[in-house]
């Protein structure tokens, strides 16, 4: 993509500020329409109506509170930790945002191509960690001491079986791009890898169960790692008032949403590309029917965020439906069941894959 | 070498989302693990009892309203009892079944929101609005009645402020079918939910030893396996008219006494309060709800212990009169306030979560436990 603004505008600095701001808007939008979403679908499930003032049925709400957010006053303890406290939810805020470069929304739009982007995902979204626990430190406050804790604790321990999960789709797949990911499985859904992979074979039919089940536990990480319930534990409300971010108000706790919200999509973006062909089209594309080749990167796009929101759309399904694990359950669930089940679905494939 | 450690002492409230108004708990923790919990009672103190001595017993009423703001009707109920047997009068036939069938209506309203606010503590929120969305009905057949939602004042000394709407029959039997098939959904969507079963099958265990120990009385008490409901063990009114059974605590999941059980209690209860209000309210004779209220209460010197069974456990009124037209003394044995004590004893050895499942599973209003 950055090639491609290079040429359009011969200017380097333009350039890349173009091809960083592109990852930015995303995130921003994702942020935005997931809040209306995670608004409406929990209105829905409860016989409610949810926001309908603002615009047709409320869809500038979140416009209105994301205004409302840059106004307030920032009000801050005098007790808190000053640097932590401010540094906090900008680190929590660029884990989510630096991830969203190397998420190939369409064979074309791609903040940066990397050879290793599955891995410098996972690496990046650590950072969020370290956002959590200066804004639980720093804060002052039980509550939210309590929260960073916690979340610390169930964010290292599911990116095991998540990385596990991973490592066998890398050695099945031979590539860490997400991008190769994405074009490796090719059109139409029999051909991604939940169903197998591409590669027509007995090894496509042994290898479908097994998919299943790393596609399971990594969905049920990764609803762990972006604090959803019933993994919400570090922000539980009925126990700790609202976890980490307790103290925080007006844009600081903005940027804790916005950076769910995005942590949400990319979360769900990863389980895309890993197990349900990324931006690839389940029935084919219409661009190739009619001969129109630039048709091909926005149906990818569309496609592929069609995806996104559907998971998306299972985690509010779930958020709405089901009660919170205490701490402890949490932790048996990750070590007791997700880690020796992603070990053996490693071994396993690694067996397949041989054949 | 041995590193000095300190507990961290955290206060649970007054300001926090599930104390249930305005409770503080005082928690001692080491890491997440309860080592004491002190409840710290009396915010929201507002001198009932000392109240009721400077007022006429039918100015009382409204006051009683303002204890269990959750279960007025039924602290009106308790009141106007207790002061009819001071005086000796007997009240309609009319009157008693509509006082019965309004107990009941307001003893499901009250577990519907003890148990949708169980389920938010536990953190799924979606019951909550459901159960809500239930209770919003019988609320529109209490404001039908006598014009209120929330504090009636309808219970009146020998009688009741209004007669029935011509509606109402109809309209409670409708709300009867309607949330029949509503408790299956709870069941289904909540009670056998595997995390809630996890999160309160085994915790918070209250032994029938402590529980008599402690004076618990209400679901807490059946939760731990006796049977003991005062409709049944020391009837009042005309419940001894009924046909109904008492659900008690028998450890499904996990042991007897445990959260689970004290919630699957009032979700049984609820559904014999139905039963009740079907075997009542085609039976309602005849008659003038107002015809024994008396003109002037002035009862004769002396005293007056009734009880009743409140959503929450044994509502009993203490009365002195010394003969003039206010009382005395009025002692109110609050069920929420003897539940609120065990507290202590079932959360030791638990995590912070846990807390939050017992306190919701022990069901307090803090405006009769302070008073």
């Amino acid at each position: 993509m950055y090639q491609y603004f290079y040429n359009l505008l011969g200017n380097e600095i333009a350039a890349t500020l173009i091809t960083a701001a592109v990852p930015l808007v995303n995130v921003l939008l994702v942020a935005l329409i997931g809040v209306y979403l995670e608004r409406k679908v929990s209105a829905h499930m409860q016989d409610r109506l949810g926001p309908m003032r603002t615009g047709w049925h409320g869809v500038f709400q979140t416009v209105a509170d994301f205004i409302k957010m840059l106004q307030k006053e920032d009000a801050v303890s005098t007790e808190i930790d000053k640097k932590l406290y401010n540094i906090a939810p900008v680190l929590v805020f660029t884990g989510t945002f630096a991830a969203y470069a190397a998420i190939p929304f369409s064979s074309q739009l791609i903040g940066s191509e990397a050879e290793v982007g599955i891995f410098y995902v996972v690496a990046i979204s650590s950072l969020v960690v370290a956002g959590i626990l200066m804004a639980g430190w720093s804060s002052n406050n039980k509550y939210s001491l309590l929260g960073a804790m916690r979340s610390a604790a169930q964010i290292v321990s599911y990116e095991i079986p998540t990385a596990i999960v991973i490592l066998s789709m890398v050695m099945l797949t031979g590539t860490l791009s997400l991008d190769k990911f994405s074009q490796m499985q090719t059109a139409y859904f029999w051909n991604w890898n939940i169903f197998g992979g591409a590669e027509l074979g007995l090894v496509k039919f042994l290898l479908i169960p097994f998919m299943v089940v790393g596609f399971i536990i990594v969905f049920i990480s990764t609803l762990a790692e972006v604090n959803r319930t019933p993994f919400d534990i570090p922000e539980a409300e009925s126990e700790l008032v609202a976890g980490y971010f307790t103290e925080y108000c007006g844009m600081k706790w903005a940027m804790f949403m916005l950076s769910e919200y995005g942590n949400m999509f990319a979360v769900s973006a990863i389980v895309t590309i890993l197990f349900f062909g990324g931006y690839q089209s389940p029935v084919g594309y219409v661009g190739d029917l009619v001969g129109a080749d630039w048709m091909i990167p926005l149906e990818q796009g569309f496609w592929f965020l069609a995806k996104g929101w559907f998971f998306i759309f299972v985690q509010m399904w779930l958020r709405w439906t089901l009660p919170r694990l205490r701490v402890d359950q949490l932790m048996s669930l990750c070590w007791k069941y997700l880690i020796p089940y992603a070990f053996v679905n490693l071994i396993i494939i690694g067996f397949i894959s041989l054949i | 070498m041995a590193l000095k450690t300190e507990h961290m002492v955290l206060n649970m409230g007054p300001q926090h989302p599930s104390t249930h108004g305005v409770l503080r708990l005082e928690l001692e923790l080491e890491g997440e693990l309860i080592k004491k919990v002190v409840p710290h009672i009396g915010y929201l103190h507002r001198c009932f009892e000392k109240h009721a001595e400077a007022m006429q017993y039918n100015q009382i009423i409204p006051y009683t309203d303002r204890m269990d703001y959750l279960a007025s009707m039924y602290n009106n109920f308790g009141y106007v009892i207790a002061v009819e047997k001071l005086l000796g009068i007997e009240v309609p036939e009319r009157v008693q079944y509509i006082r019965v069938i309004m107990g009941e209506l307001q003893r499901i309203a009250s577990h519907l929101v003890a148990l949708g606010t169980y389920g938010l503590d536990i953190g799924a929120f979606t019951p909550f609005l459901y159960l809500f969305r239930d209770r919003e009905k019988i609320l529109t057949l209490f404001e039908m009645t006598c014009g209120a939602r929330l504090l009636y004042n309808y219970m009146w000394v020998g009688g009741l402020s209004h007669d029935i709407h011509p509606d109402f029959q109809r309209m409670t039997k409708e709300f009867v079918n309607y949330f029949k098939p509503t408790i299956v959904e709870l069941d289904n969507l909540l009670s056998y939910n595997k995390i809630f079963i996890e999160r309160t099958a085994n915790i918070g265990i209250l032994p029938i030893d402590t529980a008599i120990n402690y004076g618990v009385t209400g679901p807490m008490l059946r939760g731990s396996g006796i049977k003991f409901d005062l409709r049944k063990d020391d009837p009042y009114s005309i419940y001894d008219r009924f046909d109904f059974d008492i659900p008690v605590g028998k450890g499904i999941y996990g042991t007897v006494g445990d959260c689970w059980d004290r919630y699957y209690v009032r979700v049984r209860e609820m559904e014999q309060s139905l039963r009740i209000i079907e075997q009542a309210i085609d039976n309602i004779p005849e008659g003038d709800v107002q015809s024994a209220i008396p003109k002037r209460i002035k009862p004769p010197k002396g005293t007056v212990y009734t009880r009743v069974e409140n959503p929450r456990g044994e509502l009993g009124y203490f009365i002195i009169s010394d003969g003039n037209t206010n009382p005395f003394r009025v002692k109110v044995r609050a069920p929420s306030f003897v539940n609120l004590e065990v507290m202590g004893e079932l959360c030791k050895g638990h995590l912070v979560a846990d807390v939050i499942a017992i306190l919701g599973s022990v069901d307090i209003v803090l405006g009769e436990v302070d008073r």
